[in-house]
């Protein structure tokens, strides 16, 4: 009886090693080729530039006061901005989790708008909104017959830090929501019955048990905060940088590679302490849960006291997320100009003009491309995205649960979060130095840009997947396994359904972050094929009224598509886990 | 389930359209060569231009845009060993002497330049030829100076006067291109290092520093709706202005200054990459650059001047066109040897 | 046994129910809801599912409010009351346990949050421990423990602060029949034990039976019986509440009252009737209370169509007249065989109710 039994557990254990090994595959070749390939060419390179061997940039990091004094920025203002998103983000995110009400799936899409707006845009919409001249600062003024702006927030801290609320309050309301909804209601009933009141119920039950899910949001806010470029330049200003600032400046403006190096390599190491932290933290407080259908745990608004918490929060996040947006969608439609003076016979207000003119290539320029084609290669790209970081994310994510106790995982779980942490500038170099042999001369490939698309959405997929797949009950499994599937198929029947709602999620993400993408598509971009962003920033950088107005109403454009997707990819019921 | 299949049919189709539609560029008709330029995010072009060259050379050109000019540049340098293309255009003489020193182009004397001043030809080794010039000069808003019935400042020494105190927006020359270009009016006009002391007189004024242009140009200048009248652009910015009015205007509503020494020029210029496998038709392509068709489609596509001057301008261009006579000059060399200092120094005296 | 067990039960109604009403929407959950429950006593909610007893107990519970009515306990409203204020135990049916607590931490929490000093609540933890026949788990992940474990793990959770009130709902619900008959006796003997007022709800009528002192049977929002397991099981009040307590002899009828006597005509025959009725009637006629034996009674004569076997009893079929019926006999009974006719004896006392259609 003993022998037959032993030879069954090494085959098992055997084939649960190649599973382990077959998951790992796909993730590590990419990562591999895409990732650490060219950061590690680019690295090398840069060192061997300086001809000064690899101690002394190191030395001159060390010794410049700037570097210090950027890096401590750089995690303050990432540490504040990552709390106050919580703050914000949580609230919202008890609401889309634990209520069912009218407007929900609307208020979920665009509160992922912010996530694809380019950050000129963003600039224009807060100037809008809280510039000197601003609707704000012009209403004040008006109201209490002020001499000066009273509201001077541009090029504050303040500034960034509200900018950094509006683009991931998104992270926080999905990832944390998403888990929440499915967390069992009763055992914070539970506590109540035992004499917990809600503030300690919250505290002591909600908090430990969703804590995975805001921890993971939290760390993704933070690396985001922490390599924070277009908000810290454009609404910052001058007096702010942080790491990934230096890096451009170094890099671009002074070709100083192996300082460049250095840095990178010191946000790299801060992005991989903050990962090890958390990937111990998560480690300690992950628990199977019982996890529930959405119809089971959320509720009618029906008490008078839920309506006002929700109308509360929904006006919050309307005001911190969607106003700004608004300002741009009115400057889209309006005619500015006529109020300057009587230069013109036509009145000012309601105008399509801008709408119009994106059609019409009045410089026949070749690079030249209608909205409705921009619109088509963005979704391309986003869709080609999604699937490529669904492909890698999903093996990921299902080894890194599945074996939470292989020490191989307590290794590889952080690596894969480095991409986020690493320097677009670096990184585009290093695609630059590295691929240039056959097969992988992919330098003017578009095929790069959802490949670089991917490297940010990756972790994305793989943190949004885990805490959930983290919390099947293993006896789940187990139940499966006995009753005859076999990996395949108990990945298929338990798994799957189970983190249908954690894979829209991972699905969601990919799609906004490749929609909104900026820096890359921009690095690598072949012109005849220019995302929505890269025609927006088009019409911005020239002179001209005409071309500010196309670039806002191509925005209202990208904003559209963005919450239509958002709205769709909601509807998208991949067999029956859409419900779940 | 089918339903699924059908969207993630969709979806890959989707996607291998777009890739294959990329490709097609590459290979098409009777195997004509392949024509690779590399450059920067604003470069532009019309297409019967691009066309004309096409077909008279039987080649298809593929453009490889990689950033803004230095991010460009930088990539191009890297590259070297195994240049992405024949070609580099949009190098700029803030850039060219970093470009120069890596000896990342062939040298090539097109007889075209027999047709462009000598005062573009920075580079006398012809690794790199000048194609276009744009001036970075202050513009600011006509109808705020006539509202308040004050005089528009005439020279950079007018801004340090207490009647502009407040009114003037600039960009930060470590993070961008007119910043650094006006940065260095003032050092070709004031010398080092008189350009600090001018600097801290602007600080005294309560000049704004914004880091790029989009910012300074369309948040906090007064003609979007800011509430600074005076803010560094282009020379060209004015007929721009008229030319993409929301609704058409006569005269521009801005103008800029281009008194001697108030500007800084911008040349660019474009080189063949060394390595390349197509010599031949990459120094037909630098001689359509410099040759009258391309000269003269530069301006509307891409907001700068031509260096041949038997180009001819268009016309509203021309009208409200204002060109520096003598624009603050300094030199590639000194720019890339003194950069970092300059703008350190520029940094320690008005961002600290 | 039993006998001696009732007598902790005083007849002091210390919980009472009054007229809840609550809606969620259009729909009514409760309609009028109304009992009491005295000191000691355990109290089952039975009811088939969507009945609205989980409601009911959320609203005792404090979770819910009620749109109509009043609960008091000893006299005083706790409407307002918040349900941490209560004093109330509440264990629910797929136990609910922290996930992040060791099973001490689980027991302790009703105790820190009631501020019971930390010797004391060693103390108290172990005891319940003891009483739930879990001793020296504290330290186990409540992961790691099985599904019979778990519940007891839940149930010593909320009997640990000493609830005044203790609330299960479906508590054996999700355990297989084996297990869960084996803690029903066990959950009796335990809340008898610390004489623990309780209310069970339940689906499973067996379960309610063995367990329960009284039983409250509800039926779409509405209270349909009050009553002990007995009184219950032998006189239905409602044709809901027989058929919800799986009897199935249902026959039409037409009772009349003549002469002061109420009788009810069947294709059976005519029954004298206890309680007085006019009309189409449903007619219950009990398994159990047939006989082969030559009795005073009345007879009716039908063909047996098949007998099974069920332990110490045997279900026969019986054709009347087109009337397919069900009755129970002793094994030992002498049956005749499948096909023949047989004739039985009924008690009209015992064996018929009528119910208004």
């Amino acid at each position: 009886m003993k022998l037959p039994s032993r030879t069954f557990s090494t085959e098992f254990n055997l084939r649960q090693l190649f599973t382990y090994a077959g998951l790992w595959l796909l993730p590590i070749a990419f990562l591999v080729i895409f990732y650490f390939f060219p950061l590690g060419s680019i690295l090398q390179m840069s060192f061997s530039r300086g001809g000064a061997g690899l101690i002394s940039p190191f030395l001159e990091a060390i010794q410049s006061e700037s570097v210090g004094q950027i890096l401590w920025f750089t995690i303050w203002q990432a540490a504040l901005s990552t709390i106050l998103t919580l703050a914000v983000g949580l609230p919202g995110a008890y609401l889309l989790a634990r209520y069912e009400f009218r407007g929900k799936s609307l208020l979920q899409a665009l509160s992922a708008v912010p996530f694809v707006i380019p950050t000129v845009v963003v600039a224009a919409a807060f100037y809008a909104l809280l510039g000197p001249r601003g609707w704000l600062n012009l209403a004040a003024m008006h109201i209490f017959d002020l001499p000066t702006a009273p509201i001077q927030l541009m090029n504050t801290i303040y500034a960034i830090l509200l900018a950094h609320i509006f683009y991931n309050t998104t992270i926080v309301l999905r990832m944390v929501g998403d888990f929440w909804s499915h967390v069992d209601p009763r055992i914070n009933q539970a506590a109540r019955t035992l004499g917990a009141n809600q503030f300690t119920t919250f505290f002591r039950i909600t908090l430990p048990i969703i804590g995975p899910a805001i921890a993971a949001a939290a760390l993704l806010v933070f690396i985001f905060d922490f390599t924070s470029f277009g908000v810290i330049l454009l609404l910052g200003g001058p007096r702010f940088a942080t790491l990934e600032v230096e890096i451009y400046y170094q890099t671009i403006s002074l070709f100083n590679l192996p300082l460049a190096a250095v840095l990178a390599l010191l946000q790299l190491s801060c992005t991989l302490a903050m990962t090890i932290i958390y990937t111990r933290l998560t480690r300690r407080i992950t628990q199977p849960l019982e996890l529930r259908s959405r119809s089971f745990t959320q509720k009618k608004l029906t008490t008078w006291r839920s309506r006002f918490f929700a109308t509360m929060i929904i006006i919050l996040l309307f005001t911190i997320l969607i106003a700004p947006l608004f300002a741009l969608v009115m400057r889209s439609f309006t005619r500015l100009e006529p109020e300057r003076g009587a230069r013109t016979v036509e009145s000012p207000g309601f105008t399509l003009d801008f709408y119009q003119e994106l059609n019409i290539n009045r410089r026949s320029s070749l690079f030249f491309v209608p909205p409705t084609t921009a619109i088509g290669i963005s979704l391309g790209y986003a869709s080609a995205t999604v699937l490529l970081a669904l492909a890698i994310g999903l093996p990921a994510a299902w080894a890194l649960a599945r074996h939470s106790k292989s020490p191989l995982n307590s290794f590889l779980d952080p690596l894969l979060m480095l991409p986020l942490g690493t320097s677009a500038v670096t990184l585009g170099l290093g695609f630059i130095v590295a691929l240039n042999r056959p097969p992988f001369d992919l330098r003017a490939s578009p095929i790069l840009i959802p490949i670089a698309h991917t490297l940010v959405a990756f972790p994305f997929v793989v943190r949004s997947l885990t805490p959930s797949l983290h919390s099947i009950q293993p006896r789940l499994r187990q139940a499966a396994s006995i009753l005859g599937a076999s990996p395949m198929q108990v990945f298929r029947a338990v798994d799957l359904p189970m983190v249908g709602r954690a894979l829209i999620v991972a699905a969601t993400f990919a799609f906004t972050i490749s929609l909104g993408e900026f820096g890359a598509s921009a690095m690598i971009s072949r012109p005849e094929y220019p995302t929505i962003p890269i025609v927006i920033y088009r019409f911005i950088s020239q002179p001209g009224a005409i071309n500010y107005g196309q670039a806002m109403a191509l925005s209202t454009i990208l904003m559209l598509v963005a919450a239509g997707s958002m709205i769709a990819i909601e509807r998208l019921r991949i067999a029956d886990i859409g419900e779940f | 389930m089918r339903g699924n299949l059908f969207i993630i049919i969709l979806v890959c189709s989707l996607v291998g359209v777009t890739i294959s539609a990329c490709g097609t560029t590459e290979t098409t008709s009777i195997e004509p060569q392949t024509l690779t330029i590399m450059t920067h995010d604003s470069f532009s072009i019309s297409e019967q231009v691009l066309d004309e060259f096409q077909n008279e050379h039987n080649v298809n050109v593929r453009f490889i845009k990689s950033g803004d000019t230095g991010t460009a540049v930088n990539k191009a340098i890297l590259a070297k060993d195994k240049p992405l293309a024949d070609i580099f255009y949009g190098i700029d003489n803030t850039f060219l002497s970093r470009a120069l020193a890596e000896g990342i182009f062939e040298s090539y004397q097109s007889p075209l330049l027999a047709d462009i001043p000598d005062e573009f030809e920075l580079d006398q080794n012809y690794d790199a030829l000048p194609v276009d010039f744009g001036d970075v000069c202050l513009n600011y808003d006509i109808e705020y100076f006539v509202e308040n019935g004050l005089e528009p400042p005439a020279t950079l020494d007018d801004l340090i006067n207490p009647q502009f105190k407040d009114l003037v927006v600039v960009q930060n020359p470590a993070t961008s291109s007119p910043g650094l270009a006006f940065l260095l009016a003032t050092i070709g006009k004031y010398g080092d290092p008189g350009y600090l002391d001018y600097w801290e007189d602007l600080v005294a004024n309560n000049v704004l520093v914004v880091n790029d242009w989009e910012v300074a140009y369309y948040q906090e200048f007064s003609r979007a709706g800011g509430s600074r009248p005076i803010v560094v652009s282009y020379g060209s910015s004015p007929p721009f202005e008229v030319i993409y009015a929301e609704t058409p205007i006569d005269e521009p509503p801005t103008a800029a200054i281009v008194s001697d020494g108030a500007c800084f020029r911008q040349i660019e210029f474009a080189g063949i990459l060394s390595g390349t496998q197509n010599r031949d038709l990459a120094e037909k392509w630098i001689d359509y650059m410099l040759g009258p068709t391309f000269q003269e489609d530069i301006p509307l596509q891409m907001f700068v001047f031509p260096v041949n001057q038997n180009a001819e301008l268009d016309e509203t261009f021309v009208q409200f066109l204002a060109v520096p006579e003598n624009p603050s000059f300094v030199s590639p060399e000194q720019i890339t040897a003194n950069r970092e200092n300059w703008i350190n120094d520029w940094t320690e005296v008005v961002l600290r | 046994m039993i006998e001696e067990q009732e007598l902790n039960v005083t007849n002091t109604p210390t919980l009472k129910i009054s007229k809840i009403v609550k809606s969620f929407g259009d729909k009514k959950v409760l309609d009028n809801i109304t009992f009491d429950v005295h000191q000691g006593e355990i109290l089952a909610l039975l009811g088939p599912s969507g009945c609205g007893k989980s409601t009911l107990l959320s609203i005792i519970a404090g979770i819910e409010k009620p749109d109509g009515g009043e609960i008091t306990w000893k006299g005083n409203s706790i409407n307002d009351t918040p349900p941490h204020l209560r004093g109330f135990g509440l264990m629910f049916q797929d136990n609910a346990l922290f996930p992040h607590m060791n099973v001490f931490e689980n027991i302790a929490f009703g105790l820190e949050m009631s501020g019971v000093k930390r010797d004391s609540v060693h103390e108290i933890v172990s005891a319940t421990l003891d009483l739930v026949n879990l001793q020296g788990l504290e330290d186990r992940n409540v992961n790691s423990l099985s599904g019979g474990e778990q519940q007891r793990v839940a149930l010593a959770r909320s009997l640990a602060p000493q609830p005044k009130l203790l609330m299960l709902d479906e508590p054996l619900g999700s355990i297989d029949r084996a297990l869960s008959e084996r803690l029903m006796v066990e959950l009796r003997t335990i809340l008898r034990k610390i004489n623990q007022t309780a209310i069970y709800v339940t689906h499973d009528q067996e379960e309610a039976f063995a367990i329960a002192d009284r039983i409250v049977l509800m039926n779409q929002g509405k209270v349909e019986q009050i009553g002990r397991p007995e009184e219950i099981f032998r006189h239905p009040a409602t044709l809901f509440a027989a058929s919800f307590l799986g009897l199935t002899n249902f026959i039409p009828g037409l009772a009349k009252v003549q002469s002061g006597q109420c009788t009810v005509e069947t294709a059976l025959g005519v029954f004298p009737l206890a309680k007085p009725l006019e009309g189409e009637v449903t007619v219950l006629i009990r398994p159990d209370a047939a006989s082969l034996n030559t009795q005073p009674g009345i007879m009716i004569e039908g063909e047996l169509i098949e007998k099974t076997f069920r332990g110490n009893l045997c279900q026969a079929l019986i054709d009347f007249n087109g009337f397919k019926l069900a009755f129970n006999f002793l094994s030992n009974s002498k049956l005749p065989d499948e096909g023949a006719t047989i004739n039985l004896i009924l008690d009209p006392q015992e064996a018929i109710s009528a119910y208004k259609i």
